[in-house]
């Protein structure tokens, strides 16, 4: 018996590899990449980072541009991030099983928010570029778009998870449907929520440089203006800024979510 | 003695104006308030650091809502035909695969190192610190970065794209390697094998269902990625079209269609991913 359920499971394995082997070489095929020339190139890519990618004294006096553009794009990172909660808290409310007013709100809760998370925020981007323009509205309005999806599948599930037994206990003693979400269900979902805001906040602003390179905003265009200039120590330095900005931000959430979670 | 102290009115809490206060403020209620305070208040600023230049909001709204109106109720190819869209869904989905593939095997050995329960404790924190740095680069910069080395072409991408491929798996492969179970691993010590050993024989078994998972849910973050890669950075398949359609051609149907193509492929990997959630991952997962 258990060498059987042993040879069932090694046959599993096989075949799960066998899988993974053939997906490998079909897709270098699709890609027409080829494996040993792109190991070849780390080294050189490598010595290339190394060597080019020097912060100089030079590019140091364009700091004060690049933290303007930084800012820029932190700020529209946020702004984008919060309404997108609020919004997403009001489609979350009607689209999780608990707290639904009916099934058809739902549905259109559940496909709006299914609709805007599937579409890439490059497709955002690129479809509200066309009306509106060179500015920090559009990245802004492709990062919200995204980001509502999001959280709003995020928050359905923090609403599904929470407790069932306050909002039971609310509903017998016969208070209202507004009643019962702000008293039960918000109070008992909010750091779940919150932790999935400053999440979404640290993603934002790396799918912010994303959306600034396509739409000529904020950190996103500094970056492509000075790549396709081949100024690479100005690229080197605005590389730099963006880690320091996440990695701030990063450790800020972290400390957060330690104490409210 | 003890029902004295608890009507001890010292020991009441009271607001300025006399009453009790029946909201005992603690820490988490706090920082709560606090944060969303904060983050109200940085939102309401974020609108003033904006850049409007060109902005005409009443049109361009209206414009919107008809592009949209035309892009998704009239879709239609006329740059190219259905084989070279499909085509070009496959090199997508390609360099997708690619990515998570060698980022999950790269991950795997780092993941070793990282995990508290197999490495030492200077290593595990190396390689943590490590990964939090390559994963504070966005993944357009390392893709545009590699580009200037291996030039242009799927190499570049898929080079790019693993950097982040491997530094989120790192964190999840090591969390879930950190979770196996300690009498597992005790005994096989016990039995005098050395720490390949052990991996081979302890550790893969008991987590290769959740690394499997974890990877997959991965390639679904990578098949959008690859879009963005192939809109933003020139590496090629459907998300370069998507960038010519609608930055060059100005073909709202064909921007449409494309959106279309990758939205349905975007829904069938939630499918799944979902379903490999509610199944291996009670619990919410979280990045």
């Amino acid at each position: 018996m258990n060498e059987k359920i042993m040879r069932k499971k090694k046959l599993q394995l096989t075949f799960v590899f066998l899988i993974i082997i053939a997906a490998t070489y079909l897709s270098s095929a699709v890609t027409e990449y080829n494996l040993f020339e792109s190991v070849a190139t780390i080294p050189a890519a490598f010595a290339w980072i190394f060597s080019n990618l020097i912060i100089t004294q030079e590019a140091l006096e364009r700091l004060p541009d690049i933290l303007e553009k930084l800012n820029e794009t932190i700020f529209m990172s946020i702004a984008a991030t919060t309404i997108a909660a609020v919004f997403s808290l009001f489609l979350a409310l009607m689209g999780s099983k608990t707290t639904k007013a009916n099934n058809i709100l739902s549905v259109i809760a559940r496909f709006v928010a299914s609709l805007s998370r599937n579409i890439p925020v490059v497709a955002w981007s690129l479809i509200l570029l066309i009306s509106f323009g060179q500015n920090s509205v559009t990245g802004f309005l492709a990062l919200f778009v995204a980001t509502l999806g999001f959280l709003t599948r995020a928050f359905i599930e923090s609403i599904d998870e929470a407790d069932q037994k306050s909002v039971e206990a609310l509903t017998a003693t016969g208070a209202t449907y507004f009643q019962i979400v702000s008293k039960a269900v918000i109070p008992q979902s909010l750091p779940q929520m919150i932790s999935w805001i400053l999440f979404m906040i640290e993603t934002n602003i790396r799918s912010a440089t994303l959306v600034g390179i396509l739409t000529g905003t904020g950190i996103g265009y500094m970056f492509d203006l000075y790549y396709k200039n081949l100024n690479y120590n100005i690229v080197a330095l605005i590389t730099l800024t963006i880690v320091v900005a996440v990695i701030a931000i990063e450790l800020i959430s972290t400390r957060i979510r330690k104490v409210i979670l | 003695m003890a029902v004295q102290t608890s009507i001890n009115p010292a020991v009441i809490k009271r607001t300025k104006s006399g009453k009790i206060n029946i909201k005992s403020g603690n820490k988490i209620d706090l920082v709560v308030k606090w944060t969303l305070w904060i983050l109200t208040l940085l939102t309401i600023l974020a609108f003033f650091f904006f850049n409007y230049t060109g902005l005409q909001i009443e049109r361009a709204f209206t414009e919107t809502l008809y592009n949209l109106r035309v892009m998704f109720l009239e879709p239609a190819l006329s740059h190219f035909s259905w084989a070279e869209a499909f085509y070009q869904v496959a090199v997508t989905l390609g360099l997708g695969v690619l990515a998570t593939i060698f980022g999950a095997i790269i991950a795997f050995f780092l993941a070793l190192m990282a995990a508290e329960n197999l490495s030492k404790p200077w290593l595990s924190k190396t390689v943590r610190i490590f990964v939090a740095f390559i994963r504070a680069v966005p993944t357009v910069l390392w893709v545009l970065i590699f580009a200037i080395a291996a030039g242009l072409g799927s190499e570049a991408a898929v080079l790019g794209m693993l950097f982040h491929s491997v530094a989120y798996l790192v964190k999840a492969f090591s969390e879930s390697i950190e979770e196996v179970d300690p009498g597992i691993l005790e005994a096989l010590r016990a039995t005098g094998s050395n720490w390949w050993h052990i991996v081979v024989h302890g550790v893969l078994p008991s987590t290769f269902t959740y690394l499997l998972s974890w990877t997959f849910l991965r390639f679904e973050i990578n098949f959008s990625v690859a879009v963005a890669m192939g809109a933003a950075a020139g590496a090629g398949g459907i998300g370069f079209e998507l960038f010519m359609a609608s930055g060059f051609y100005f073909d709202l149907r064909e921007v449409g269609l494309i959106t279309y193509l990758i939205l349905i492929i975007a829904i069938i990997l939630e499918f799944i991913s979902t379903k490999l959630k509610d199944r291996y991952f009670p619990s919410t997962v979280k990045n």
